[in-house]
C-alpha cells in the first residue's frame, strides 16, 4: 500500500465520520421536523421588530422537547 | 383570511368548539408555570398561513410562543397564566378552523429515528466499501487489497450489529415463536456473507462481500423506512382529526359550585351540566332539562330523539338544543363506548389471522434457498472435496439469491400505493389493510354517516318564498340540525331581521319579526290546534297560522350511487348493515339500488352479519362510522372509515378516507388490486432473476463484482416496476395543477397585503 493511500484513506473516512455525525447532531436538534413548514419559511421576511415587546423567539424556545 | 382551501373536509365539525377549560385539560405542563397546547389545523398549507397563525397567536396575552409544523398541520403555543388564551377562537378568527390535538397519543416516536440512523450508518458504511471494493476489483495489488479488505471489515462489523439489528431482531422474535418471516433468510445472508469474508480475509482470500453485506442492509433499510415513514404519516393525519369522544365535563357539586373533570374521574352520582353541543361523556339519566339528542354516531338512528327527565343518554351521543343535566349512571369504563371496545377485542381474531403477502413468500422461499445452498456445498464437497470452496459457493449462491430484490418486492409497491391513496385523501394504517382489501368481493355499508353524510338536508318545501327568508334567519340561531340544514338551504340570500329568538327544546324556535310571532318547529306545537290536521313534521307558523313546511332527508354523500355502480361493475357483492329504522334504510337503499339492507342492527348484530359473510367464503370490506360500527369495523376482513367517524371507529379500521366523496371506496380498491398485481410482478421479476443467478452460482462462477452487480440490477428492476402503479394518478396531476393555480393566488393575494 503506498504512502498516499496511507492518508488519503483515513482522510476519506474521517471525512465521511463528519458528515454521519453532523447527520446524526441534525436529526437530534430536529431539524427533520418540518420539512415542508422549511421550505417556506425561507420565503417569509423577518418581522420581529413589530413585536419588540416580545423575546426574540430564538431565546424563548426552539428546542423540540 | 384563510388564504388556502382546507385539505380535510370531514363531515363538518360536529358539536360546539372545546371549552376554554377543555384546553387547559388538554394541555401540557413544561414547569415554571409554562404550559404548551397543541392544535391541529387542517386547513393550513403555504408560507403566509404559517405567518398569519404565529403572529395572531402570538400576539394575545399570555402566550409566550407560537411555533407552526407545517409538515404535520400543527400549531404548539406555549404559554403562560391560570387560563387558557382563547386560541381556537383566535384561529377562527383569522378563517382556520382548529382543534386540540390529543397528547397522549403523539409521544415521541423511537422506532422511525432507530431506523433512520441505522440507514445513515449503512449508507456512510457502504459507499465506503462500495469505493474500497471497486478499487480491489479494477486491481489493486495483493497488499493494497489485503490492506483493503481490513478497513471494510472494520467497517462493515459495527454496521452489521447497528444496522443489521433491525433484521436480527425481527428475525429472532419469529424464530422463537417456530415461525418465519422474510427477515430470517436475509440475516442468514448478510451474517454469512460477513462471516465468510472475514475468513477470507483472515487467509489472504481474493474475493470478500463485504459490500454486498453491508449494501443488502442499505437497500433494504431504504424500502423498510419509507414503508414505515408513509405509515406514520397516514397515521398522523389520523390522529389530526377531530377528536370526538368529550375529554370531560363540567360537574354540579352538592354546595352549587361548578368543576370541570376529566372523563376518567368521572363517577355514578354526579350531576353533570350538558350544554347544547355538547357530547355525553358518560351513560347518564337526565335529571333536569329537555332536548334533543343526536344518535347518529353511536347507534346510526339519523331521526334526534326527545329526551326528557327520566330518559337514558349514552355515551357518545350530542345534545342538540337544550341544557341537560344529567346524572350519571356508569363510570367511562363501563359505558356504551366500553362496551363497543369490548366486542371488538372479541371480534379481532379473524385479521389477526391473516399472514402477510411478504411471510408467505418467505415461507416458501427460505426453504428451498438454504436446501439449495446446502447441496451446492455438498456437491462441491464431492466433486472437489475442497471445503472452502465448498464453503465459498454455497455462500454465494445464497447471497446471489439475496432477498433484496423479495425483501423491497411488497413494501416497495405498498409505499407507492399508501402514497397515491394519500395523495387522494385516503389514509393506509397498515400494509397489510392493501393487500387486504385487494381481496375483498363484498362490501357492507353503513347507512348513517357513511352511505349518507348523517346530516339533513331540505329536500321539499312547501310555501311563499318570503316565509323561507324568515325560517332561514331564525334557523340560523340554531344548532339543532334541520334548522343548520335550513340555514344551509337558503344560503345568505336576504336577511331578514328577527328578534326576541327563543329555543323551546324539544320542539322549536319562537321569534319576532314585523311584530307578529313566528314559529319554526314540530307542527303540533307551532301550529294552533284548530290547523293541526293540515301539517306534520317541521313547519313555519305565523301567530299560529301555517306558513310553510319542510321535508328533510338524510343526504346522500354525492357520488353515492355513483360508486355503488362502480363497485357493482368490480365485481362487487354490496349490503348495508344499518343500527336505523327499517323505512329510513329501506329508502336510502332504494335510491342507491342496494337489495341486500338490514335495518335495527345492534353492533353485536352487525358482527354476526359479517360473521355469516365470512362463513360463505366472501371476504367482506366494511365501510362505516359509527360507535356501533366500530365492532364491525374490527372484524372484517378489511375496513374503512370517513374522516367524520367515531374516534374508536376510526382507529378500528384500515383505511381512513379524509374527503366527502365515496368514491374513495372504489379508488382504494383499484390501487390495492394493482398494488396486488404489481407485487405478484415483483415476486415473478425476483424469481426470474434467481432462475438465471442461481445456475451461475452453483457452478461457482459468483464474483463480488457479480453479486453487487446483479443485486443492484435486480433491486432497480422491482423498485421501476412499482412505480409503475398507474391507479388514482390521473386525478393527482389534475387536482395538482389546480392546488398550484390555487397556492398561486394565495400567494399573490398574501404577498399584495
Amino acid at each position: 500500500m503506498s504512502g498516499s493511500l496511507l492518508i488519503l484513506v483515513p482522510l476519506a473516512l474521517l471525512l465521511g465520520g463528519v458528515a454521519l455525525g453532523a447527520f446524526f447532531w441534525s436529526l437530534r436538534s430536529g431539524q427533520y421536523e418540518d420539512l415542508d413548514g422549511a421550505a417556506e419559511r425561507i420565503l417569509l421576511e423577518d418581522e420581529e421588530d413589530e413585536q419588540g415587546d416580545k423575546p426574540h423567539p430564538d431565546d424563548v424556545a426552539n428546542k423540540i422537547d | 383570511m384563510s388564504c388556502c382551501a382546507p385539505g380535510v373536509e370531514a363531515g363538518g365539525s360536529i358539536g360546539g368548539a372545546p371549552s376554554r377549560q377543555e384546553v387547559l385539560l388538554g394541555s401540557r405542563d413544561l414547569g415554571e408555570g409554562l404550559r404548551q397546547t397543541d392544535l391541529s389545523v387542517p386547513g393550513m398549507h403555504c408560507g403566509a398561513c404559517i405567518r398569519a397563525i404565529e403572529k395572531g397567536l402570538g400576539k394575545l396575552p399570555g402566550v409566550e410562543q407560537a411555533r407552526v409544523n407545517l409538515s404535520t398541520r400543527r400549531v404548539a403555543v406555549k404559554w403562560r397564566g391560570e387560563a387558557a388564551p382563547p386560541l381556537i377562537e383566535t384561529l377562527d378568527g383569522l378563517g382556520y378552523s382548529a382543534h386540540l390535538f390529543d397528547m397522549d397519543a403523539d409521544r415521541d416516536d423511537p422506532e422511525l429515528s432507530r431506523l433512520i440512523r441505522a440507514l445513515a450508518v449503512a449508507g456512510f458504511a457502504s459507499m465506503n466499501i462500495m469505493l474500497l471494493s471497486v478499487s480491489v476489483w479494477s486491481g489493486a495489488d495483493a497488499e493494497t487489497r489485503q490492506a483493503f479488505h481490513w478497513i471494510s471489515a472494520a467497517l462493515a462489523f459495527p454496521t452489521l450489529l447497528y444496522s443489521g439489528r433491525i433484521f436480527f431482531r425481527s428475525a429472532w422474535s419469529v424464530l422463537k415463536n417456530g415461525r418465519t418471516n422474510m427477515d430470517v433468510p436475509i440475516s442468514i445472508g448478510i451474517s454469512l456473507a460477513f462471516g465468510l469474508s472475514l475468513y477470507d480475509t483472515l487467509h489472504n482470500g481474493e474475493h470478500a462481500y463485504f459490500d454486498a453485506s453491508v449494501t443488502l442492509i442499505f437497500f433494504l433499510l431504504v424500502g423498510r423506512t419509507l414503508d414505515y415513514v408513509m405509515r406514520e404519516r397516514a397515521r398522523a393525519a389520523v390522529r389530526g382529526l377531530v377528536r370526538l369522544a368529550p375529554r370531560g365535563a363540567t360537574v354540579l357539586k352538592q354546595d352549587g359550585s361548578r368543576d370541570y373533570l376529566p372523563v376518567d374521574q368521572i363517577e355514578p352520582g354526579m350531576r353533570l351540566l350538558l350544554m347544547a353541543g355538547d357530547r355525553v361523556p358518560v351513560d347518564a339519566t337526565v335529571a333536569d332539562g329537555a332536548s334533543e339528542i343526536d344518535r347518529a354516531i353511536a347507534t346510526g338512528e339519523s331521526e334526534p330523539q326527545q329526551v326528557g327527565p327520566g330518559s337514558l343518554v349514552q355515551a357518545g351521543t350530542l345534545n342538540l338544543t337544550g341544557p341537560l343535566t344529567v346524572t350519571v349512571t356508569a363510570r367511562a369504563e363501563s359505558s356504551f363506548l366500553a362496551e363497543m371496545v369490548r366486542l371488538m377485542e372479541a371480534a379481532e381474531g379473524g385479521r389477526a389471522r391473516y399472514r402477510r403477502l411478504a411471510d408467505r413468500a418467505a415461507q416458501f422461499y427460505s426453504p428451498v434457498v438454504h436446501a439449495t445452498a446446502f447441496l451446492t456445498f455438498l456437491g462441491w464437497m464431492a466433486a472437489t472435496g475442497d471445503w472452502h470452496r465448498a464453503i465459498g459457493v454455497a455462500i454465494a449462491v445464497l447471497i446471489i439469491t439475496c432477498p433484496c430484490a423479495l425483501g423491497l418486492a411488497v413494501p416497495i409497491v405498498q409505499v407507492v400505493a399508501a402514497r397515491r391513496l394519500f395523495e387522494n385523501g385516503i389514509m393506509v394504517k397498515d400494509g397489510s389493510g392493501i393487500e387486504r382489501l385487494a381481496q375483498a368481493d363484498t362490501v357492507a355499508f353503513d347507512k348513517t354517516g357513511t352511505l349518507t353524510l348523517g346530516t339533513p338536508r331540505l329536500a321539499t318545501y312547501e310555501g311563499i318564498s318570503d316565509a323561507l327568508a324568515v325560517a332561514a334567519a331564525m334557523a340560523a340561531h340554531s344548532n339543532h340540525p334541520l334548522s343548520r340544514a335550513l340555514a344551509v338551504a337558503v344560503g345568505g340570500g336576504r336577511a331578514v331581521v328577527v328578534s326576541d329568538i327563543v329555543e323551546h327544546a324539544g320542539f322549536g324556535l319562537e321569534a319576532r319579526h314585523g311584530g307578529e310571532v313566528y314559529r319554526l318547529g314540530r307542527a303540533n306545537w307551532a301550529l294552533n290546534e284548530n290547523t293541526e290536521a293540515r301539517a306534520s313534521g317541521t313547519v313555519l307558523a305565523r301567530n299560529g297560522r301555517l306558513l310553510a313546511s319542510f321535508q328533510f332527508e338524510d343526504a346522500l354523500r354525492s357520488d353515492a350511487s355513483e360508486t355503488v355502480s362502480i363497485l357493482r361493475g368490480m365485481g362487487m357483492r354490496l349490503a348495508i348493515l344499518s343500527g336505523d329504522e327499517e323505512t329510513a334504510v329501506a329508502a336510502t337503499a332504494g335510491r342507491i339500488g342496494i337489495d341486500d339492507h338490514r335495518a335495527g342492527l345492534l353492533p353485536a348484530e352487525k358482527v354476526a352479519g359479517l360473521q355469516a359473510l365470512a362463513r360463505e367464503g366472501r371476504k367482506v370490506l366494511m365501510v362505516g362510522d359509527g360507535l356501533n360500527d366500530a365492532p364491525a369495523l374490527a372484524s372484517a376482513h378489511v375496513s374503512m372509515a370517513p374522516a367524520s367517524a367515531a374516534d374508536i371507529g376510526r382507529n378500528a379500521a384500515d383505511f381512513v378516507f379524509l374527503r366527502e366523496p365515496l368514491g374513495a371506496v372504489p379508488l382504494a380498491m383499484k390501487v390495492a388490486r394493482e398494488a396486488g398485481r404489481l407485487v405478484r410482478q415483483n415476486f415473478g421479476l425476483a424469481i426470474i432473476y434467481n432462475a438465471i443467478a442461481l445456475p451461475i452460482a452453483i457452478a461457482g462462477y459468483v464474483t463480488p463484482l457479480v453479486a453487487a452487480l446483479a443485486m443492484s440490477l435486480s433491486s432497480v428492476l422491482v423498485v421501476a416496476n412499482a412505480l409503475r402503479l398507474k391507479a388514482g394518478k390521473t386525478p393527482r396531476a389534475e387536482r395538482r395543477a389546480a392546488s398550484a393555480r390555487q397556492a398561486r393566488h394565495g400567494h399573490s393575494a398574501a404577498l399584495a397585503r
